[in-house]
């Protein structure tokens, strides 16, 4: 099997993982992830041999992701009741409340800052892969990252929502 | 100018120790820092508790299975791979000039990605715009110096490259230059004809043994012609009629094989 190959089968889980922390929704997931491959097996030739292939193959995710985002105006996401329960959540978890609060604060962040974040955190990508497949340099990636986190820590905390004040 | 303060803990480390991409020396040091500092440490241990949220609420269990069930595993990418002889022979069926008539076209030569000749054409037609209207310096290494010209830009492309003669078509090598491109280096060759009209040839590393037909594009009133032979995928571009170009590029593809 090509190099080509055996890396795109290797990061088809954390592709994955990252287009569900994007859409928050299985099916969407499956058909970017399915696009992505199906992209960058047509384009393989603009791949530069002996580089890695997922900061790249996360590139065509991300174009993929935001074209299918700016089709569809606005952010579809599903409801959190629903969410919680696609990521395996049961009703009844000690940490729902933690985790709703950490869904919420995510749709609180700015498009740049939650594809950033969460490239680093759940797509897998050292910070420099990760800048390279933004595009951006890695101080920018670095304070998008901080702004994220930042933000997420008020919401969880529940400077917002004085309800949901459930961290330890 | 010296900074008598004791630095204070870059924030890039901070994030750098809770997503695990520090050196172990590195990481030391912050470990250090939090013990006297509980305020950052608390900061930090919150980021942590974030990273395990998200890695709860998208799993990798999930990913894994849901990925494994993708039919990626069945898409095959095409084909561009042809043996010696056919080589000059597909891409001359292709250009119209065969002895072989369409049959290479049709069967055993599969076209090249189009996506492929649309970045690097839109590279090579930019790299055009920017570079034709200039008067003081369309050019880092004049034509006077061809030979260094050439030798220097093999070298940079790692591999082979020469300036094709178009002066039967009218064009006369003004110069070149190196320029960035998606692909790594590339190489722009400009040519001038009487009129004051410039064309260049724009040229990047392709992958080894592909081979790619004539692709046309275009943008405004730039119109770009690509191939890829074994070594570079080329394109050239300039304010002419697709046919003029293509004549261009026919002559060029053959002082380049």
């Amino acid at each position: 099997m090509s190099q080509f190959r055996i890396q795109l089968e290797d990061a088809l889980p954390d592709l994955w993982r990252y287009a569900f922390s994007l859409t928050r929704n299985r099916a969407l997931a499956d058909d970017l992830v399915q696009d992505c491959a199906e992209r960058a097996i047509r384009k393989r030739l603009l791949w530069m041999p002996g580089r890695p292939l997922k900061p790249w193959l996360m590139k065509i995710l991300l174009n993929l992701f935001r074209s299918h985002h700016a089709r569809n105006k606005g952010r579809h996401f599903m409801p959190l009741d629903d969410t919680l329960a696609d990521t395996g959540t049961r009703a009844d978890d000690d940490s729902r409340l933690e985790l709703a609060a950490t869904l919420q604060g995510l749709e609180q962040l700015s498009d740049e800052q939650r594809e950033a974040l969460l490239l680093v955190v759940v797509g897998g990508l050292d910070y420099l892969q990760a800048a390279g497949a933004l595009g951006i340099p890695v101080g920018t990636l670095m304070s998008r990252i901080a702004r994220a986190r930042a933000k997420l820590r008020k919401w969880r905390a529940g400077d917002d929502t004085p309800a949901i004040r459930s961290v330890p | 100018m010296r900074n008598e303060e004791p630095l204070p803990m870059r924030e890039e480390l901070l994030h750098g120790y809770v997503d695990g991409q520090l050196s172990a020396q590195d990481r030391r040091r912050v470990e250090e820092y939090l013990a006297d500092h509980p305020e950052t440490a608390e900061e930090v241990a919150e980021w942590r508790r974030q990273n395990v949220a998200l890695g709860t609420l998208f799993p990798t269990s999930v990913a894994e299975q849901r990925a494994r069930e993708l039919p990626v595993q069945s898409l095959s990418p095409p084909s561009g791979r042809l043996s010696g002889v056919l080589r000059l022979a597909a891409v001359l069926a292709l250009l119209g000039l065969g002895v072989t008539g369409g049959w290479f076209a049709r069967g055993t030569f599969e076209p090249m990605q189009t996506v492929v000749a649309e970045v690097l054409v839109r590279e090579a037609i930019q790299a055009h715009e920017v570079f034709a209207s200039e008067i003081l310096h369309p050019v880092e290494v004049s034509a006077a110096d061809e030979s260094h010209l050439v030798g220097w830009l093999s070298k940079r492309l790692g591999t082979e490259i020469v300036a094709p003669d178009l002066s039967a078509s009218g064009f006369e090598l003004v110069g070149g230059r190196l320029l960035p491109s998606d692909a790594g280096p590339a190489a722009q060759f400009m040519y001038e004809d009487a009129d004051g009209r410039r064309i260049t040839i724009y040229a990047t590393t392709g992958s080894p043994g592909v081979l790619a037909s004539f692709q046309f594009e275009r943008e405004g009133d730039i119109g770009g012609i690509y191939w890829q032979d074994e070594s570079l995928r080329y394109a050239v571009v300039g304010p002419l009629s697709r046919n003029t170009l293509t004549e261009l590029a026919t002559v060029a593809y053959r002082q380049l094989i």
